[in-house]
């Protein structure tokens, strides 16, 4: 930095300059000469307000160079200021939702889904126990109580996480108060089982029609109600933060037309204060495009590779819980409900399975084309060669039902060979390992774009304070030629 | 009735002077004080009623004792007998639908052994029936049927017939052609045995009732309801796809009463000791085996099946009473017998 000579104003003496006050104060430099007082309120007119007195006098202050130079340093670490606080705002704001996003509503999310697994899993456990026959299996008992464990322990969580008094607070009450209800239903159920009553398939008749009719749509609103939530955390992660960026390049701006105006008065190019926090505004800047640039570019890698895979996931393993409750029930209604659909009457279960295996089919082509990998693919094509085998037992269940075997239909449903119930098990199995592989693939991309925006905000706030101390420490440099 | 203004007059008006306006406003006021003293239980349903009234009426005259409308028994196979026996391969099986709820009629035992069989007295009946048809008692395809769904399941062809503790009577005669009766029951009413209900009569009032949908027991209650033998204040608005149902609600204290078939109302109690029939059966009811309208020949052969399933004392009718409804109807059979069959319907 060297300063070139040229100048018609005296170079200052050798050493810093004492610094003067901080040049935003408003007051102008008592009576500069050569500038009257400009207008001085007449005796007659009315007593102006301060503001008015305030503007003048800083008119006044401006015809001098010292004024000016005072209002541009004043301007000048203004806008650094607010670039800094605007940016700090900003992305507060969005490293926030980013981390709601890994936190706390993609997992509540997720929660929501197993509640409504757990719930529609437990329901099928049942009526497999009562299509069993006198005593259930520990199998399908152990299974039927871990499923509610699951679903109780998950609608703590989610009670804990909703906002008091949210729609969501509503559906966990109602689920918290149902849950005990159902489960008291199916004990009764169990105990008449055991004495020989059929009374005791009429309360699990009555627990399937309150978990069909009440709670698992209560879980389906709050599965969409969590979603609705993490899709309101990605749009709030996400937009370009515009004000600020607008800002910075105003800030940028200003500061170079001060160092222009500087060099075109002094002939000297470089003045250090003004060219510090010319560098720290732009570090700011810079910091706050490619930091978002990244988190968002990571986010919405969280999105499409994780959350739209795990969404339609959740979707095939809710489908096939829902076909492999309708392929129970279809036996343990006997043909009890019908469908008229056009002109065929179907078994209004068994028509409501095809439409589940339909919706599986769907589901699991969507989730083979959007994992992007091969330990994401894998356990997809497993899946639906499992479904394909399904749909061919079933079919050969239904025909042995269809033909009155009901214990041979039965058998390949239920039964511990070759039965539907291996593939059901099997996909679930199958797509569980998809979803914990995608929920990696999730966790990596969001926690990518939210590490981006770690320490932004505190750091741009700190680096604008700087660089508003250069702008009012290199305006001062020059104010100090005056004295 | 004269009026001071009238003048002239008709014939009619000429007619009601003297003791004939006195007759007349006699009856009147018999009339009046007649509907007054109705009034508070009827008010609501009078007009529904009376319309009710001669439908019911008309109803009835064109069917005495429901249960007669059959045709007489023959062995002789006809067309739809025919078809059945025409099924090909595993399908070669009389479809019946059944009640698998009613314990002691149509029921899985779940610690039977036996896995999945139907059992009960209606399902002996059924194996009866495929046996002397297609020579199998187990050619049987079983087909569960809700209460309300028999008569569209007889008539969409979904079952051959049903043989499921259903009663004749004339409504559903229009509808579907029954066999001869093979049970006499009556409705009764059941209710926890610390309620204050006695049976069917007052202290029903203010209380719920619950009855299976498309039942005979709604039906009565309805109309009984709305003739005013019933409180108006019962609610029987509680009805359930099976009348078991009606026992779980009685249990959770959802309802305070439950009204079905004796015969079902005992099931019912055995399944559970705080529970008991109140009162005497209030109305007397046959059942019988329900087919297709025009499956002549079936209604005839299941009729030649049913004289014959009455005579075997070893294997019949008679011994499945002992085995399945002793327990809960008692040992003797004979309110549960059916009367002697007539054969009054002519093709």
């Amino acid at each position: 930095m060297t300063y070139t000579a040229k100048s018609s104003t005296p170079p200052p003496g050798p050493g810093l300059p004492v610094l003067p006050a901080v040049p935003a104060q408003p007051a102008p430099p008592p009576g500069p000469p050569g500038t009257p007082r400009a207008l001085s309120p007449s005796p007659a007119g009315p007593r102006r307000t301060a503001f008015a007195e305030g503007l003048d006098q800083l008119r006044s202050a401006a015809t001098t160079e010292p004024g000016r130079l005072r209002v541009i340093g004043a301007l000048l670490a203004l806008l650094v200021i607010a670039f800094g606080a605007v940016t700090a705002w900003q992305m507060t704001e969005r490293a926030a939702a980013a981390d709601d996003v890994l936190t706390r509503s993609q997992p509540l999310s997720s929660d929501a889904a197993d509640i409504y697994r757990s719930l529609a899993d437990a329901n099928t456990a049942a009526s497999s126990g009562f299509l069993a026959g006198g005593q259930e299996s520990a199998g399908t008992r152990d299974r039927y109580e871990r499923d509610i464990r699951t679903a109780a322990e998950k609608l703590v969580n989610a009670a804990a996480n909703a906002e008091p008094g949210s729609p969501s607070t509503a559906t966990i009450a109602e689920l918290n108060r149902l849950l005990p209800e159902y489960k008291g239903l199916v004990e009764r159920a169990r105990t008449y089982n055991r004495q020989g009553f059929p009374v005791g398939g009429a309360y699990l008749r009555y627990a399937n029609e309150k978990m069909q009719q009440q709670m698992l749509p209560a879980a389906e609103d709050l599965y969409k109600k969590e979603n609705q939530r993490l899709g309101a955390d990605y749009a709030a992660a996400t937009p370009y933060p515009w004000a600020a960026i607008a800002l910075g390049v105003a800030a940028l701006a200003a500061l170079a037309w001060a160092q222009h105006r500087n060099y075109q008065r002094t002939n000297r190019v470089l003045n250090h204060g003004l060219v510090a926090a010319t560098a720290t505004a732009t570090v700011v800047l810079l910091w706050l495009v490619v930091g978002h640039t990244l988190a968002r570019a990571g986010l919405n890698d969280s999105y499409d590779h994780g959350v739209r895979s795990l969404n339609v996931l959740h979707d095939a393993r809710i489908a096939s819980l829902k076909a492999r409750g309708n392929e129970n029930l279809t036996l343990v209604a006997r043909g009890a409900e019908t469908k008229k659909v056009g002109e065929e009457t179907y078994d209004a279960y068994d028509y409501d399975f095809g439409t589940d295996i339909k919706a599986l089919a769907t589901h699991l082509a969507a989730a083979e084309k959007l994992a992007d990998d091969t330990s994401g693919e894998r356990p997809v094509t497993a899946a639906v060669g499992n479904m394909t085998e399904w749909k061919k037992r079933h079919a050969a269940a239904r025909e042995q039902d269809e033909n009155g075997n009901y214990q041979e239909a039965l058998d390949r449903v239920i039964g511990t060979e070759d039965a539907t119930g291996e593939c059901f098990d099997s996909v679930d199995e199958n797509l569980r390992t998809a979803l914990a592989h995608e929920e990696t693939e999730f966790e990596r991309a969001a926690g990518d774009g939210r590490d981006a925006l770690t320490g932004m905000p505190a750091g741009t706030a700190v680096l604008a304070v700087l660089g508003a101390a250069g702008a009012v420490l290199g305006i001062g440099r020059r104010l100090s030629e005056y004295r | 009735m004269n009026r001071p203004g009238a003048k002239g007059g008709t014939t009619v008006r000429n007619a009601l002077r003297g003791w004939g306006g006195v007759t007349a406003m006699a009856v009147v006021c018999a009339l009046v004080a007649l509907l007054a003293l109705c009034l508070p239980l009827t008010t609501a349903t009078q007009h529904t009623t009376a319309a009710n009234r001669t439908a019911q009426t008309k109803a009835e005259e064109d069917c005495e004792a429901p249960e007669k409308q059959t045709l007489s028994p023959s062995s002789s196979d006809g067309d739809t007998i025919r078809t059945i026996k025409g099924r090909k391969g595993g399908k070669r099986k009389l479809i019946v639908g059944v009640d698998q709820n009613s314990y002691r009629w149509g029921y899985r035992n779940p610690n039977s052994g036996k896995t999945a069989e139907l059992e009960g007295f209606d399902i002996d009946l059924v194996h009866r029936i495929a046996e002397d048809i297609l020579g199998d008692p187990d050619a049987v395809q079983f087909k569960a049927i809700p209460t309300d769904q028999r008569i569209p399941a007889i008539q969409g062809g979904r079952v051959d017939m049903v043989v499921r503790t259903m009663t004749i009577n004339c409504a559903r005669i229009a509808d579907v052609a029954f066999s001869a009766p093979y049970f006499k029951t009556g409705q009764q009413v059941l209710a926890p045995k610390s309620s204050p209900v006695k049976g069917y009569d007052d202290t029903l009032a203010d209380r719920k009732v619950c009855t299976a949908a498309g039942s005979t027991a709604y039906s009565t209650l309805e109309a009984d309801q709305k003739a005013g033998e019933l409180p108006a204040s019962t609610d029987i608005s509680t009805t359930v796809p099976n009348q078991l149902d009606c026992l779980v609600r009685l249990q959770l204290g959802e309802v305070d009463a439950v009204v079905t078939d004796g015969a079902l109302a005992a099931s019912q109690a055995a399944q559970d000791p705080t529970v008991q029939l109140k009162g005497d059966a209030f109305t007397a009811e046959y059942y019988g085996v329900a087919m297709k309208k025009d499956a002549d020949d079936l209604v005839r052969r299941v009729n030649q099946i049913l004289v014959d399933y009455r005579k075997d004392t070893a294997n019949g009718w008679q011994a499945s009473y002992d085995q399945w409804l002793s327990a809960t109807l008692g040992k003797d059979a004979t309110k549960s017998e059916p009367p002697a069959p007539q054969y009054l319907r002519t093709p």
